[in-house]
């Protein structure tokens, strides 16, 4: 396992996504900084415009921005990457030969890929804080149901919205490392994890498929808005989780069943 | 096979081991048997089965039929038992190109649960000193040369003491240096008692370095046995040089033999300038025939034909060359099978 993550985080790609991920706070707290003082008077904040009030906004903001589109994106890679990318290099079998066993190859991949799905979304929202925190006044922060705590506890509540947004991840990753096991080019796994991903935020768009929308993986992605209320709103937390693990659980016996039997002929 | 004495199982035996693609039979029913402490030369040509059956024998494929051992224990049910006691290079080197050669072995060894993490380091270092490696063992593994992978990749079988190792090709893209290296690393680690199975299309290679040979042709086992038990299996030809063809025949005929079909001596006549050429009947031709047991000895041959008048300018037993087997075996030219 640790072997598995130094692998992970001992390559280039790796840092350059995270470091993509970084980037994005910095640009939107860059991108409201050079524009927010164009915003006519008497006119409310903005979204993104609050960030201007207090620098520890910007990583929440850099997290909306981003869960569509970006953190798919990067999850995808990784997932997609975990089991065709050693197939693809020839890897695979030297592992399996010591012999690694298909079983906790399986499992070794998908917690690094988890690990990831956590540090993506840490990413995003500490480099938030920092940017923010550089370029914005810091002081006690607004919550949206219009209670204010104190800088530490929002610290703590950046947290909470980043592992959340880890979590949401997971079933995602589980889907990668499924379509992973089903070939040797890790670059159509990525392509067809990040295209799920975006389907399945379509499809949760789509008014007239309402009786789907809680079972999309992508369903409660957005859902942390709750944990910035006082009292802290659990539900969208539990049901996500659930969600969450029921993808982890169909779409990890999907792998299993198809990397225990397969032939490795890379 | 009885449990009581292990080491004389074979180190690997398949039985009617069989591995389709959809309808085509990559490995057709082969029987192996690679004895303990023997250096088994896995021959063939390109795309006759040779790395299939290696996948199958280590569990990375699975066999359509039949059945392997691998250390006298069933493959793939006991393959946690087996693996760690094997070492293998299959179809070439593997490594992550953004990691170092020594952080390519310290990962891939890692992937093992028995071995000690504890003698990683020193393992790793002796692994590439072994191989010639050492200098470049903190260079990352994209900036090595086809050669220097190679070498990577018969420290990674030799990681850990190994009862069987399987090299697959071991001396591709080998400098003649490298080639002669591995060809001593094979025969010292053979010397300590570990079975070598080295696959190969080489035959020089396996001629030099193995005990055992196996022919492996269109997916099936053609041959398989000690060098000299392969040699001897084709029989001995007599030959004999003469211009007196038609006589020559008659003589070898009432002797027994059957004699091949004649061949010109064309190198004979190819010396000599057009015009300086003996006519036809002069020429002289190689009558062979082949030397079943109870032929009569050579020299009651050679006796017989001077006797009936044939102008004996040549005359020898000549043994099948392993080359020759070869080719006889799995066909000539250039074709890959099928």
């Amino acid at each position: 396992m640790s072997s598995e993550l130094s692998v992970l985080f001992r390559r280039r790609r790796t840092w350059a996504l995270l470091l993509a991920l970084a980037a994005i706070p910095i640009l939107v707290a860059v991108a409201v900084r050079l524009s927010s003082s164009r915003s006519a008077p008497g006119e409310g904040p903005s979204f993104l415009d609050r960030i201007t009030q207090n620098g520890l906004f910007v990583g929440i903001a850099a997290l909306v921005v981003s869960v569509p589109l970006f953190l798919p994106m990067t999850v995808g890679v990784v997932a997609g990457d975990t089991i065709a990318g050693e197939a693809s290099l020839g890897t695979l079998r030297y592992l399996l030969l010591r012999p690694a066993g298909r079983v906790r190859l399986l499992v070794v991949k998908y917690l690094a890929a988890g690990a990831f799905c956590l540090a993506a979304a840490l990413t995003v929202v500490l480099a938030g804080a920092i940017v923010g925190a550089s370029l914005f006044p810091v002081g006690p922060v607004t919550l949206l149901s219009g209670d204010t705590i104190s800088v530490g506890e929002s610290v703590l509540r950046s947290l909470l919205v980043a592992g959340y947004a880890g979590i949401s991840l997971l079933g995602l990753s589980a889907i990668g490392l499924f379509i992973s096991t089903l070939t040797e080019v890790p670059v159509g796994a990525m392509a067809a994890t990040i295209v799920l991903s975006v389907v399945s935020q379509i499809l949760d768009s789509l008014t007239q498929l309402g009786w789907l929308h809680p079972w999309l993986f992508s369903h409660y992605w957005l859902g942390f808005a709750d944990l910035l209320r006082q009292p802290i709103a659990w539900g969208p937390f539990v049901s996500n989780m659930l969600l969450q693990a029921g993808y982890i659980a169909v779409f990890g016996a999907l792998a299993y069943a198809r990397f225990v039997t397969k032939d490795v002929l890379s | 096979m009885s449990s009581d004495a292990p080491s004389a199982e074979p180190a690997i035996e398949t039985r009617g081991l069989t591995k389709r693609f959809g309808h085509q039979a990559a490995v057709d029913h082969i029987d192996l048997a690679v004895p303990r402490g023997a250096v088994f030369g896995f021959l063939g040509p390109n795309g006759s089965g040779k790395t299939t059956t290696i996948r199958v024998m280590l569990g990375l494929a699975a066999a359509t039929a039949g059945r392997v051992q691998v250390l006298g224990r069933e493959m793939p049910r006991h393959l946690a038992d087996v693996l760690p006691r094997v070492g293998a290079l299959v179809e070439g080197p593997a490594f992550y190109p953004f990691l170092s050669g020594a952080a390519n072995l310290h990962r891939l060894d890692s992937a093992d649960r028995h071995a000690s993490s504890t003698t990683r380091g020193a393992r790793v270092e002796e692994a590439l000193e072994r191989v010639g490696l050492t200098h470049a063992a903190g260079k990352k593994v994209h900036a090595y040369s086809l050669g220097m992978k190679q070498r990577l990749g018969i420290a990674n079988a030799l990681l850990s003491p190994r009862e069987l190792l399987v090299l697959d090709e071991p001396t591709n893209g080998l400098d003649p240096q490298g080639t002669r290296e591995v060809r001593n690393l094979v025969r010292s680690l053979a010397a300590g008692g570990t079975t070598v199975f080295v696959s190969s299309h080489l035959l020089a290679e396996v001629e030099q370095m193995c005990t055992h040979a196996a022919v492996m042709s269109a997916g099936r086992l053609v041959a398989q046995g000690t060098l000299d038990e392969l040699r001897q299996v084709g029989l001995a030809h007599v030959r004999v040089r003469t211009p007196d063809v038609a006589v020559a025949r008659r003589v070898l005929v009432r002797m027994g033999l059957e004699p091949d079909e004649p061949v010109r001596d064309e190198r004979a006549a190819d010396e000599q300038a057009p015009d300086e050429r003996p006519a036809a009947d002069q020429r002289d031709v190689l009558v062979s025939a082949p030397m079943p047991d109870g032929a009569p000895e050579p020299e009651a041959i050679v006796e017989a034909l001077v006797a009936g008048g044939v102008r004996v300018r040549g005359f020898g037993v000549e043994h099948p060359s392993l080359e020759e087997r070869f080719v006889a075996l799995t066909g000539e030219g250039f074709d890959v099978a099928r």
